[in-house]
């Protein structure tokens, strides 16, 4: 069978799959929609939070990332996983202890001040929109390289199946359908890392193949190889990278930060009976997470040899089908600039004469090993699994936001739980929309935003919910202004270095990487704009009264794990 | 707040920054700001400062969450908190 009619059959099960879970799992209370009924296990939650954490972004970009970064590619690994032991020691137990339905939630109650809340509602907004855009571009790239249909129909597949399930089954059908994504995404994920680990190493464990001895018998070491290689073509050395100790550790620190902050990663914390499942959750999580993250570099690894193997300095006319395909998609250029029919790939851009996305590495992998055709299909379905399990996740909270903070919460309490069900769906609704079209006509900044995402989840929601929950004394004052201080302090950095805003627009951002502040790039700086937060914070607070009792009461009650009262509409 | 809560919370706090010093320890330190001196030692093929960094910190960010429960679970039972 060809490699199209196994993706054919192996999207169509699993959608299939994903499509009957959300008919057995209709929401039908808001409790339901917002967190599940807040009664699942911690191993269900545990796969979920996995499946909802990692995205196109984990499946398909990372390896490739890190194959064209070496070692500066270990801020997304150690940033992206760090994170957790934050998110697990600092917040997960006394969010879940305080039980509620969302982030803003928390942000307003803690702070009794509705301005606070719609100041997180605004920050979940913008940071969960940019991240979904992505997610539905990554649904596209897969659907028009697979199975050959355009991107923008790929999109709105895409669209469509998130659609059915998360309006209809709300969080408990988005937990259970994660719970079978995860399933499927780390199985493919896996399956092509052995192989080739095997192929190349002769170990069947990626992550120690990485650092074995080739199969070919000469008792080199892979890495050391690589190493060779990289520099022979005139790459720096494979394990030490370009970036500065300065940046290198700014730009783990806000991934970590950021990655704590994000609003529908810690709602998933919501969902589960007690405290001590929440932190016992976000345990099992970070394991099924780190078996992914720990094959990833291994991929890279093998992906990146791989490559160089096959092409430098061999006639472009051999070259094995995979180029051609890819070449297809524009996401592989060919340009033989010296006209000897041989592929130059060099650092320099001088003599370069290939041009390799990075987001293909991961998809091209089997290929370029000569995998069997399924499993280059099983990487397909996997990668549509990532990036629609994050999705769903992210249109949750859009929705919550809406339906919840917004209309319940603030400008029309007297709704009933029925009408706040409807608007819940509702919102859910358009946001897809909105998603969708983001997808199908992307901003040219989709990348960009990213790193917004996570400097602004840093810069705004980490300090105030830390403080909430370790600084008894602190007041809606120094909480809202810190907030304030640190978003704008963090859209600014990013408008004048990443979109060269102030200086004459894009052209301009490269001769500016001089005066970055400390060295530091924008996609570290939220580890900055999320200090000055802390400072603004604790400094206004110093000035201003106290919080009223109640709220001391309320902080010294949601440290305590015992004694939950179930979540309720109020 | 009563005595005991207040315990309580000292315990989980002395907990919290003692795994957070080893989480730091292990990312920033190993991976990061000693990666160059730990690089010279060589871990099977890989430097070990770059296996920090891309493998060893993952793996001790998964067995400090694991250590923290059990930690904490013990904890909520001294107290009574346990349920």
């Amino acid at each position: 069978m060809t490699v199209q009619t196994w993706t054919y059959i192996l999207v169509g099960i699993t959608f299939a799959l994903y499509i009957g879970i959300a008919i057995w799992s209709r929401a039908g209370s808001t409790k339901e929609f917002y967190v599940a009924g807040g009664g699942v296990s911690p191993l269900a939650n545990g796969m979920a939070t996995a499946a909802d954490w990692m995205s196109a972004a984990s499946f398909i970009s990372m390896a490739g990332i890190i194959s064209f970064g070496g070692y500066d590619g270990s801020v997304y690994l150690m940033g992206w996983t760090g994170g957790y032991v934050l998110l697990a020691l600092l917040l997960a137990p006394y969010l879940r202890k305080f039980g509620k339905f969302t982030v803003p939630d928390f942000i307003g109650d803690r702070y009794y001040s509705k301005t606070a809340r719609l100041v997180a509602v605004l920050c979940a907004l913008l940071v969960s929109f940019t991240y979904v855009a992505g997610q539905m571009r990554g649904v596209g790239v897969v659907f028009s390289r697979f199975l050959e249909v355009d991107i923008d129909t790929g999109v709105i597949i895409g669209m469509a199946i998130v659609l059915f399930y998360a309006v209809l089954g709300g969080m408990k059908g988005i937990t259970y359908t994660q719970v079978a994504q995860y399933c499927v995404l780390i199985f493919a994920f896996m399956v092509p890392a052995i192989f080739i680990s095997i192929q190349m190493t002769g170990n069947p464990i990626p992550q120690l193949g990485m650092g074995d001895t080739l199969n070919d018998g000469s008792g080199v070491y892979l890495l050391d190889k690589l190493n060779g290689l990289s520099q022979e073509l005139g790459f720096s050395e494979y394990t030490s990278g370009t970036k500065s100790t300065m940046d290198i550790f700014a730009i783990t620190f806000a991934l970590m930060v950021g990655t704590a902050g994000l609003p529908h990663v810690i709602v998933r914390f919501f969902t589960v009976k007690r405290v001590k499942d929440a932190r016992k959750s976000a345990g099992i999580a970070l394991l099924l997470i780190a078996i992914l993250y720990t094959t990833a570099p291994a991929i890279a690894v093998f992906a990146r040899t791989n490559l160089i193997n096959t092409v430098s300095e061999q006639p472009y006319e051999s070259m094995p089908a995979w180029f051609t395909n890819w070449e297809e998609t524009g996401l592989l250029t060919f340009n033989d600039i010296n006209s000897d029919g041989l592929v130059q790939y060099t650092a320099s851009p001088a003599t370069n004469e290939l041009i390799v996305d990075r987001d293909i590495m991961v998809l091209a992998n089997p290929e370029i090993a000569d995998l069997p055709a399924w499993v280059i299909a099983l990487v397909a379905a996997g990668g549509l699994a990532a990036a629609l399990s994050t999705a769903a996740g992210l249109l949750l909270v859009i929705s919550s936001s809406v339906s919840h903070d917004l209309i319940k919460k603030t400008f029309k309490p007297t709704i009933s739980e029925k009408q706040e069900l409807w608007i819940a769906r509702g919102a859910a609704t358009i946001a897809v929309i909105v998603a969708g079209y983001f997808g199908v006509n992307p901003p040219g900044f989709v990348a960009a935003v990213v790193a917004l995402a996570f400097g602004l989840a840093a810069a705004s929601f980490f300090p105030a919910i830390v403080l909430g929950i370790f600084y008894k004394r602190m007041n809606k004052e120094g909480a809202i202004a810190g907030m304030i201080v640190g978003i704008s302090l963090m859209l600014f950095y990013i408008l004048k270095f990443k979109f060269g805003f102030f200086d004459g627009g894009k052209e301009a951002i490269l001769g500016l990487q001089d005066d970055w502040w400390f060295g530091i790039s924008p996609e570290g700086f939220g580890s900055i704009a999320m200090l000055v937060n802390f400072v603004v914070a604790i400094t206004i607070n110093y000035f201003t009264p106290a919080p009223p009792s109640e709220i001391q009461e309320l902080v010294e009650n949601i440290r305590i794990p015992s004694g939950l009262e179930n979540a309720n509409n109020n | 707040m009563n005595s005991k809560p207040k315990a309580y919370w000292k315990e989980n706090i002395k907990y919290v920054v003692l795994l957070l010093l080893i989480w730091f320890t292990a990312s920033y330190g190993a991976g990061i700001l000693f990666k160059d001196v730990l690089d010279t030692l060589k871990f099977g093929g890989f430097p070990l400062g770059f296996w920090f960094a891309q493998q060893g910190s993952i793996y001790v960010f998964v067995i400090l969450i694991f250590v923290y429960v059990k930690l904490m679970n013990r904890l909520d039972k001294k107290y009574g908190y346990d349920e």
